[in-house]
């Protein structure tokens, strides 16, 4: 009966390491929007492959994802179960807010995905073409007017990283700011702007419906026929990218353990699937690589921000 | 296959007996976790989300309707019982609806928004199959000129419907616009009279500030009253049905209510709030009892709350045939279809006709569904009312905060060490402003109304402003724009005109008005 007992516990104490934590995964932001989509999808990927055994999301929407970064950052230091879901849209907002807190108070784990930024016109518009736009552009920079997320965020970014690198200066950009893609959308739609910048997710189903002309994206690759900036002429290259980070002061094994369980996660069938349905594009990329390429992404953001004007 | 036949057919697939089960699940969840305080529509569909992942897409879009539509009613029932909208398209329930509780006529009011919210979801469900792709046309072609001009109509109609005084009206209104302009500027991404605290960057929440000028500062002023907690509080008088008299001014509300809210909700640039103050707005300058407005008036809950289920039902055009998300649920709701390879968007209709047409039906089955379920509730509901007073207060004063904290529960304020939660301090502060304005007889809904459309109207100015590059003339150049406006005047010139005719009398009438 004894050796059974202690069987049972040793078992136990065995199992637990191999069925490693139980989860605590920060949105900071509101339910609905894409860290959010992000977190939920990595608690259904680590407990349907058995990663973890219970995966709570919690959120904490507000600036930019910068006052969940805080409260992340002060309470869960050193928390080896608690994750913080986060990406580029963060850098940008740290600068912007001049948050106290950044992405060196807490430990990024991985990048995990990608979504490439598209420029659309509607399909009526003049510009048929990068090239039309550029030219525009450059004749009366107030007279393009850019349809986007909120100010400072990657759409308003790459406007101004655009005009930058045909030689126009950034401050002239007349970005229209709205509270989100689908909004910009409305206003592209509308005819009410001369272009629209946002995600490839949130005009994809226009541009396939003929009521949108894409003229370029943002990332590495071309998409559905759709040109890169760089195929165009324009010397930009921007992923809005997102990540998944643990608490400040963990140990190194620690840190280790966690970036394994996400690594397991990251290339599992039903992250794939996830991916796929989602449209998501895997960039995952962990360790030192993750680091230094966050840390030239946060110098590159810091410039260009300085450029349109938005940090001093 | 005709619209018809495509409604047929969806109907046939939402009322096989497991979707059935399926909606009365779903309803019943979506009600429970509704009249939980500080949990509105957005976040009881985002928690319950995952249950339906398991069924098949049919399923799990009826029991999504199911969800979706109770998590709305459970806000009114809250609203109108405790005073304590759960999110800003409730608010204006609570004006008259809470009014109608305290003076016994919790049972009609309930009923009034349960039959109105089922009658417009009836008819702007219907509409939306029909008329969608056509309406969204027009609804995208308003520029951000013309919805400056909606919001001057807004202005201009809503702040002239609360109180009875101008000058005080006004002086809440620029309260709630002073608010308004607090947190993170959309267009600039700088930070206005946030003083450093990181809390106020997103700006005030809508429902932090309504919970706490209504729940928080009338429990003050009650507290404060000597005697006024011993009031015999009467739960049921009369019936706690509707009687004629209630059907007979409720419904030309609910049709009205139906009318604003459809088209406001289908507008793609969000606040389908504002059809629920048009409609208030409305009712009050129509109504036969102008009397019974601030007192308890049937019309005043009838009206908004059938706005509020048509605009709902509004959102879904712009998401269905653009993929356009206006309102967090909605977001939430995209996220949804999507996890059944849904694209919402202009193919939609033609690529997934059919689960769009189960989809359209669920929602008509759910809204009936809601319906059947509620009504025998209602008399348990009205109950709650016969609850002592200091222990009702009491209650108020719990939920009010538990609800704040389950929004945002951050312990993000820190003073000499000590971690408290910064939204609560910003509830209760806020109470007590409620406490003076009520002491002092200033209005209180015209401050959240400011709160809401100030940034909104800000932000369509400054836009309309930026893509003209300057040219002011931009704001007069659409004819939309141009008849919003000559609304606008209307609506403030023709009562003037009308007072200056009957002379004397209301001239004196005029000098009360003014205070």
């Amino acid at each position: 009966m004894n050796k059974l007992l202690l069987a049972a516990l040793v078992s136990g104490a065995m199992a637990v390491p191999a069925f490693a934590a139980d989860y605590t995964i920060m949105a900071p932001a509101a339910p609905g929007g894409g860290w959010d989509q992000t977190a939920r999808s990595i608690q259904e990927a680590l407990t349907a492959e058995g990663i973890s055994g219970n995966v709570q999301v919690t959120n904490v929407p507000g600036a930019g994802g910068t006052i969940g970064l805080a409260q992340f950052a002060t309470q869960d230091s050193g928390n080896a179960n608690a994750l913080i879901v986060g990406g580029y849209v963060m850098v940008g907002a740290i600068l912007t807010n001049a948050s106290p807190v950044t992405l060196d108070n807490i430990t990024p784990i991985a990048r995990l995905i990608g979504e490439s930024d598209v420029i659309v016109v509607p399909a009526n518009s003049e510009l048929q073409s990068m090239d039309d736009l550029v030219a525009k552009l450059k004749a009366d920079p107030g007279s393009v007017s850019w349809a986007g997320g909120s100010a400072g965020g990657v759409d308003h970014i790459i406007a101004g990283l655009v005009a930058k690198a045909v030689g126009v200066d950034p401050t002239q950009v007349n970005y229209i700011a709205y509270s989100g893609g689908g909004e910009a959308l409305a206003a592209v739609l509308g005819g009410q702007v001369t272009v629209g910048i946002s995600g490839y997710g949130e005009f994809e189903s226009q541009i396939a419906a003929g009521e949108l002309r894409a003229l370029a994206m943002s990332g590495e690759n071309e998409m559905d026929g759709i040109p890169t900036l760089s195929e165009t002429g324009v010397d930009v290259t921007v992923e809005n990218w997102r990540m998944i980070a643990a608490a400040p002061d963990i140990t190194d094994e620690q840190k280790a353990a966690i970036t394994a369980d996400i690594k397991k996660m990251a290339e599992s069938a039903t992250w794939k699937s996830i991916l796929e349905t989602k449209g998501w594009v895997d960039m995952y990329l962990d360790g030192d690589a993750f680091d230094t390429q966050l840390d030239a992404d946060i110098a590159s953001t810091t410039t260009v921000l300085k450029d349109i004007g938005l940090v001093q | 296959m005709d619209t018809f036949g495509l409604l047929a057919a969806g109907f046939a697939a939402a009322l096989q007996w497991q979707n059935l089960i399926y909606a009365f699940i779903g309803v019943t969840l979506g009600t429970a976790v509704g009249v939980l305080p500080g949990i509105g529509p957005a976040l009881t569909v985002a928690l319950l989300l995952p249950v339906t992942y398991r069924l098949d897409p049919a399923g799990s879009l009826i029991m999504f309707a199911g969800i979706y539509y109770g998590g709305m009613y459970g806000g009114s029932t809250t609203s109108i019982l405790l005073n304590t909208p759960g999110e800003s398209a409730s608010i204006v329930t609570a004006l008259e609806g809470n009014k109608m509780a305290r003076k016994g006529r919790g049972g009609p009011a309930l009923a009034t928004a349960a039959i109105g919210s089922f009658v417009a979801g009836l008819i702007a469900t219907l509409a939306m199959a029909f008329v969608a792709p056509w309406l969204v046309r027009i609804a995208i072609s308003f520029g951000p000129a013309d919805y400056f001009a909606l919001m001057v109509l807004a202005f201009v109609t809503v702040s002239a419907a609360f109180g009875d005084s101008a000058l005080r009206g006004v002086t809440a209104l620029f309260i709630g616009l002073g608010l308004g302009v607090i947190g993170i500027d959309l267009q600039t991404g700088q930070a206005r009279l946030a003083f450093g605290i990181p809390d106020l960057l997103d700006g005030i929440e809508v429902t932090t500030l309504a919970v706490a000028l209504f729940a928080i500062g009338e429990t003050l002023v009650v507290a404060a009253a000597r005697g006024s907690l011993d009031d015999e509080v009467v739960a049921v008088k009369g019936s706690v049905w509707m009687t004629l008299e209630d059907w007979k001014r409720s419904w030309p509300a609910w049709l009205r209510g139906t009318l604003i809210g459809f088209p406001i909700g289908a507008m793609p640039a969000g606040g389908a709030e504002i059809g629920t103050f048009f409609s208030y707005a409305a009712e009050r300058r129509l109504t036969k009892h102008p009397e019974e407005f601030g007192n308890g008036a049937i019309e005043g809950v009838a009206g908004p709350e059938a706005a509020n289920n048509a605009s709902a039902a509004g959102t879904l055009m712009p998401l269905l045939t653009l993929g356009l998300p206006t309102t967090a649920t909605a977001a939430i709701m995209l996220a949804g279809f999507q996890q059944f390879g849904l694209q919402p968007g202009p193919l939609l209709f033609t690529n997934n006709a059919p689960l769009v047409w189960a989809l359209i039906a669920s929602l008509l089955v759910a809204n009936f569904m809601l319906l059947v379920l509620n009504l025998p509730l209602i008399g348990l509901w009205v109950r709650l009312l016969t609850v002592p007073k200091p222990w009702l207060y009491a209650g108020i004063l719990l939920f009010a905060t538990l609800g704040t904290l389950g929004a945002n529960g951050a312990m993000s304020g820190n003073l000499f060490g000590i971690r408290f939660s910064f939204e609560l301090m910003m509830l209760l502060g806020f109470g007590i402003l409620g406490f003076v304005l009520r002491r002092f007889g200033y209005p209180i809904a015209p401050v959240v109304i400011g709160l809401i459309l100030g940034p909104l109207s800000e932000q369509q100015l400054r836009r309309a402003l930026a893509i003209s590059q300057g040219d002011p003339l931009v704001l007069i150049q659409s004819p939309l724009a141009i008849s919003l406006y000559v609304i606008a005047a209307a609506a403030v010139l023709i009562p003037l005109w009308f007072r200056l005719r009957g002379k004397g009398e209301v001239f004196s009438q005029l000098a009360a008005d003014e205070d």
